[in-house]
């Protein structure tokens, strides 16, 4: 591991580090929504998920999801972090046209999970611990839709009260990569767990970034949080953008006010959020209609065991168990599917061959194809038998790369693919000797050269015998006889 | 006699033996209704056509063999309790004609037993009050007169008002209530009846509008003890919609209302003696504790030293979770909406909860506010919250000591309905005796015990442990048979 | 601590609620009269004491109740609706929000 570089911007006056924490909020997985029995699934006809707990309505109750409580303790565990057996659901209390209630029912002063890490890599091969602050749930608000109406905002409250889990980076970054790196970390620890799909596109994932800078070796500034940014591109951007302001503040003399603050996709820059500048005072209180949440420490126990092999763990394994390199074990570990994928193809097969298939062929297929390995072209039990036989000397290297892009435009089975075009390979000894005698006879002249030391023309021998037999002839037999016949 | 004056006892014997029907009994109470309430102003909304066909189906099912523990009776029911397809104001302007799409879950249970609602008793505004004065649609009367000022209007107490008074007026058989620092008790007390808060948890606040959370209870207000037991009955039982319901059986309390007090202690807590309280509701205290000596009870001395802190804990505890829990009547998804042409979010928020919030519901939602914010929370809240730990502690240790509590059940009977409504904190001190057992969580009864020099009612108190109503019961109806009490109101079905 | 009247109007403003000017004194006056009377709750020593949150009477009640992750509600737009001020088509409609 090389010695880091602290990522530094120049400025007018010299070089400034940046300072930057996230708080990511992210959906859970679940079935229901945090405190009531109606759906979560995205994109429902407005206010059909809706009960009347979601809406605020008089008299109505919450009663906690207990698989939603499960989701965040199995990323606490994910995230190495604690579980606290004891938390509480507070108010948090503010006036908005999507909070039905007039609070968010959320966790302020006893979180379920506290402090964690998450190891990051990043591009010029080191890694870093990302320090994990807490993690807590909370209610999701509503949607207000600005842009239908002239004079009014629409208000749809499918997703108020659909489960979130905030949660809350220590300011450990130190550069817009390091940031990327770890909100995609993030998002592939939750996506291996089964507890966030993840989808910034449907809002699944949305980080608030706070941003500070500094002179070197100096203590924090004052920071700003830009809200809602919702894709990893963009928090890398938006932290670069946010950066340059502040220190243009600082170098001008002035004074960078705490603030919240949005990105601007378009431009590319961050601006202040006018309408929510009147001072916020939350009034947080336990909320009287939820008991504390108990947890069992023998079902935490249950939950752990259940856990699935995460991306560092596996990667690892890849290394050690598979020889593969740093680098390719990385690649497919990235994505739980890739991993499950690659898995299939190599078990009980060689696993550094499965992996050039896997990162060489297969990516190039699903990239030519436009397709995922969710949804592969390829399936991974047909890779597998195209490497079975290859191995067993059915097919050359040379063959199965014919064979690989017939299943890619057919999605049929390699063996299958064989028969029809009589692709199998010649291992009959007599047709190749046929085959080389025809090739020397014909080719009387260059057989001379050859015996006159001119060694090179072996492999225009190879490749007449081969196109003798269109290709299928056994390489390695091919090689032996016309040896023999040549010495 | 008059069908209206059945006991719910009565009644329910009555319709067993098919001496009245439940159309009958509905018929009545709907007719005194009509020509009481216009005076009484106990009923927000009256739902007579419905209440006729739900007789009718009961008098069926009756006749089926089919009859459920309260079949046939007819009851009101505050209207706190979100009733489905009938408009539910919690006496405030600001739910407009909300009509609830659910049923609460305790009139569920209510409807489930047989019974027939007549209508939404009225309250005071968001249960926010003692006096029954707080509510949109008018003050509520007492039906009880003073002896030597008869034309004198007295409140009912509240926030149960409108129920108690109905019952004590003839114009319900029973009645449901809710009691967050006393409004159960309070006002049973003032109209001459009975009322219990249950423990908390024992009733399901699903689907009754909240104020304070942590202290709402639902309870039922009737004219005997046993009355309160069978109606409690129905009413209690472990909600899954209810996060804070307790998973604990139902006990049959009106078995225990004929258990007796031999051999129990009952607590008599020397806090309870205020400076300036009324002679006569010191003897009643003292008479009492001397019926229950006499029938085999031993009365115990016990300090519960933190019972002066109790109304400003709850001043600070019930103000600080209504302004949030009535955060949610902004004039978006129901109710009230005020708004001017050209006005922003903002503005609709602001003038509608301005228009449609009464003074005292402002003025607690104001406290609420200002309790928890930031620099203050400490300071109020927080503090509140250890106060309250604190007399719950001490109510655990009496419980050593004690099976029940005996106090009175208000400092003074009902007063004039242009009293005590200069000063907020005057008000506030009606619930003095009640609200230390909100705050604790634990069961307390009112049942009238006799009447003051002006032959107004005066009730006691009995105040039991945690989910142990049955005691409550047994003591609350050896106090009801030693006083009884046979006095009836001035304004009244029958009379 | 007593309100002065700046204060009242933050408060009114934290819960939305529109204080006329006239209103304002009087306000003020009310609730520091009630705030004065609470004030006696800071005499009583509360050093190391748990607070009480929530109303449950046994101190010691172990956590709350959780439900299955079942899908139970929902698909009651019409009902959610039925009450609305202001709605159109299936959305609640308030005046335009400037974000
Ligand atoms: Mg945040
Ligand atoms: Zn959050």
């Amino acid at each position: 591991m090389s010695t880091t570089t602290t990522y530094t911007i120049e400025g007018r006056t010299g070089p400034w580090e940046l300072v930057i924490g996230l708080e990511v909020h992210a959906q859970v997985i679940s079935r229901a929504k945090l405190f009531s029995g109606a759906a979560t699934a995205f994109g429902a006809g407005p206010n059909t998920q809706v009960s009347f707990i979601d809406a605020g309505f008089p008299g109505m109750l919450p009663v906690i999801n207990r698989e939603c409580v499960a989701q965040a303790v199995r990323t606490g565990l994910g995230l190495k972090a604690q579980i606290n057996l004891w938390s509480r659901f507070d108010r948090k209390n503010y006036f908005y046209a999507d909070l039905p209630q007039g609070y968010q029912i959320s966790q302020y002063a006893h979180p379920i999970v506290g402090r964690g890490a998450v190891e990051i890599e990043l591009a010029d091969g080191t890694t870093k611990i990302i320090g994990i602050t807490r993690l807590h749930l909370e209610q999701d608000a509503g949607k207000s839709l600005h842009d239908q109406h002239p004079a009014k905002s629409f208000i749809d409250l499918n997703r108020s009260g659909v489960a979130l889990m905030e949660i809350v980076s220590e300011p450990d970054m130190r550069s817009p990569e390091e940031a990327g790196a770890y909100l995609a970390k993030l998002r592939q620890i939750m996506r291996y767990l089964g507890t966030c799909d993840g989808n910034m596109d449907e809002g699944s994932l949305r980080a608030d970034v706070n941003v500070s800078v500094r002179r070197p070796g100096e203590g924090y500034r004052t920071r700003c949080e830009v809200k809602n940014v919702n894709s990893i591109r963009f928090v890398m951007q938006a932290v670069e953008a946010e950066a340059r302001r502040q220190i243009e503040v600082w170098e001008e003399g002035g004074e960078v006010e705490q603030e919240t603050r949005l990105f601007d996709t378009v431009r590319g820059a961050t601006r202040s959020m006018r309408s929510k500048e009147e001072a916020h005072d939350y009034r947080y209180f336990p909320d009287p209609d939820l008991p504390p949440l108990v947890l069992d420490a023998a079902w935490v126990e249950e939950l752990r065991a259940g856990l699935p092999e995460l991306p560092d763990a596996r990667r690892a394994r890849y290394i050690r168990d598979f020889g593969l390199s740093p680098y390719d074990a990385q690649v497919l570990t990235a994505e739980k599917e890739t991993a499950l994928y690659y898995e299939t193809v190599a078990k009980g097969r060689d696993p550094k061959l499965a992996a050039n298939w896997v990162m060489g062929d297969l990516f190039a297929a699903l990239n030519r194809t436009k397709r995922t390995i969710e949804d592969p072209p390829v399936r991974a039990e047909h890779l597998g038998a195209l490497l079975d036989l290859m191995r067993d000397g059915t097919l050359s290297g040379k063959l199965a790369k014919e064979v690989f892009e017939a299943m890619v435009e057919s999605g049929k089975s390699p063996g299958a693919i064989v028969e029809e075009r009589g692709l199998r390979q010649v291992t009959d000894t007599g047709a190749i000797e046929r085959a080389v005698e025809a090739v020397l006879a014909a080719n009387a002249d260059k057989v001379a050269e050859y015996r006159a030391g001119k060694e090179k023309l072996f492999g225009f021998f190879v490749g007449q015998v081969m196109k003798a037999m269109q290709g299928k002839g056994n390489p390695a037999l091919v090689n032996e006889a016309l040896k023999r016949r040549l010495a | 006699m008059h069908p209206t004056d059945f006991s719910l006892r009565g009644a329910l014997d009555a319709l067993a033996e098919g001496a009245i029907s439940s159309e009958e009994l509905t018929r009545a109470h709907l007719d005194a209704i009509e020509r009481l309430n216009p005076r009484i102003n106990a009923y927000i909304t009256v739902t007579a056509e419905q209440a006729l066909a739900r007789a009718r189906e009961s008098d069926a099912r009756r006749a089926r063999g089919e009859a459920g523990p309260l079949e046939g009776l007819p009851l009101a029911i505050k209207d706190l309790f979100c009733t489905e397809g009938v408009r539910t104001t919690a006496g405030s302007r600001i739910l407009g004609n909300f009509v609830p799409p659910y049923e609460s879950t305790v009139t569920a249970n209510l409807l489930r037993d047989g019974a027939v609602f007549l209508g939404k008793a009225n309250l005071d505004e968001f249960a926010m009050g003692s006096s029954n004065t707080t509510s949109a649609f008018g003050p509520v009367e007492n039906p009880w007169s003073r002896r030597n000022d008869p034309d004198a209007r007295l409140v009912p107490g509240g926030s149960s008002g409108g129920s108690a008074a109905a019952v004590a007026a003839r114009l319900a058989l029973g009645a449901t209530a809710t009691d967050t620092g006393g409004s159960i008790r309070q006002p049973a007390a003032f109209c001459g009846i009975a009322g219990i808060k249950p423990t908390y948890g024992r009733c399901s606040r699903f689907g009754i509008v909240a104020f304070a959370s942590s202290l709402d209870q639902a309870g039922p207000v009737a004219r005997t003890v046993e009355d309160c037991a069978l109606l409690l009955r129905s009413m209690a039982g472990f909600d899954p919609k209810d996060a804070t319901s307790a998973e604990v059986p139902v006990p049959d309390f009106a078995a225990a209302c004929a258990r007796g007090v031999r051999g129990l202690r009952i607590g008599v807590p020397q806090e309870y003696r205020l400076d300036g309280m009324p002679t006569e509701i010191e003897a009643l205290w003292q008479r009492g504790l001397e019926w229950l000596r006499a029938e085999g009870a031993e009365t115990v001395e016990i300090s519960l030293p933190h019972t002066r802190y109790a109304l400003p804990t709850y001043y600070i505890v019930a103000p600080a979770e209504a302004s949030s829990n009535l955060a949610r009547y902004d004039g978006v998804r129901y109710g009230l909406r005020v708004a001017e042409a050209d006005g922003d979010l903002r503005d609709l928020y602001e003038r509608t909860r301005a228009a449609g919030f009464g003074a005292e519901v402002k003025r607690r939602i104001m406290i609420g506010t200002y309790v928890l914010s930031a620099g203050y929370y400490d300071a109020y809240y927080l503090k509140a919250q250890k106060v309250r730990a604190l007399i719950r502690q001490d109510f655990e240790r009496a419980w050593e000591r004690v099976d029940a509590i005996v106090t009175p059940a208000t400092p003074s009977a009902a007063f004039g309905m242009d009293e005590k409504q200069d000063d907020p904190v005057t008000m506030y001190l009606n619930d003095v005796f009640t609200v230390t057992a909100n705050l604790a969580g634990l069961p307390g009864l009112a049942v009238p015990a006799g009447l003051d020099a002006q032959g107004l009612p005066l009730g006691l108190q009995v105040i039991g442990r945690a989910f142990d109503e049955e005691t409550v019961f047994a003591v609350g109806a050896a106090i009801e048979r030693a006083a009884d009490f046979r006095a009836l109101p001035g304004l009244r079905a029958g009379a | 601590m007593s309100l002065d009247t700046a204060m009242v109007r933050r408060i009114a403003s934290l819960a939305r609620i529109r204080l006329e000017e006239e209103e304002v004194g009087r306000m003020q006056a009310e609730l520091n009269g009630i705030l004065g009377w609470i004030e006696q709750l800071q005499a009583v020593p509360t050093e190391g004491v748990e607070p009480m949150a929530g109303g449950s009477p046994l101190p010691a009640a172990g956590g709350m109740r959780m439900r299955a992750d079942e899908v139970t509600e929902g698909g009651i737009a019409e009902k959610v609706l039925a009450n609305a001020p202001d709605r159109i088509g299936d959305y609640f409609a308030v005046p335009k929000v400037v974000e």
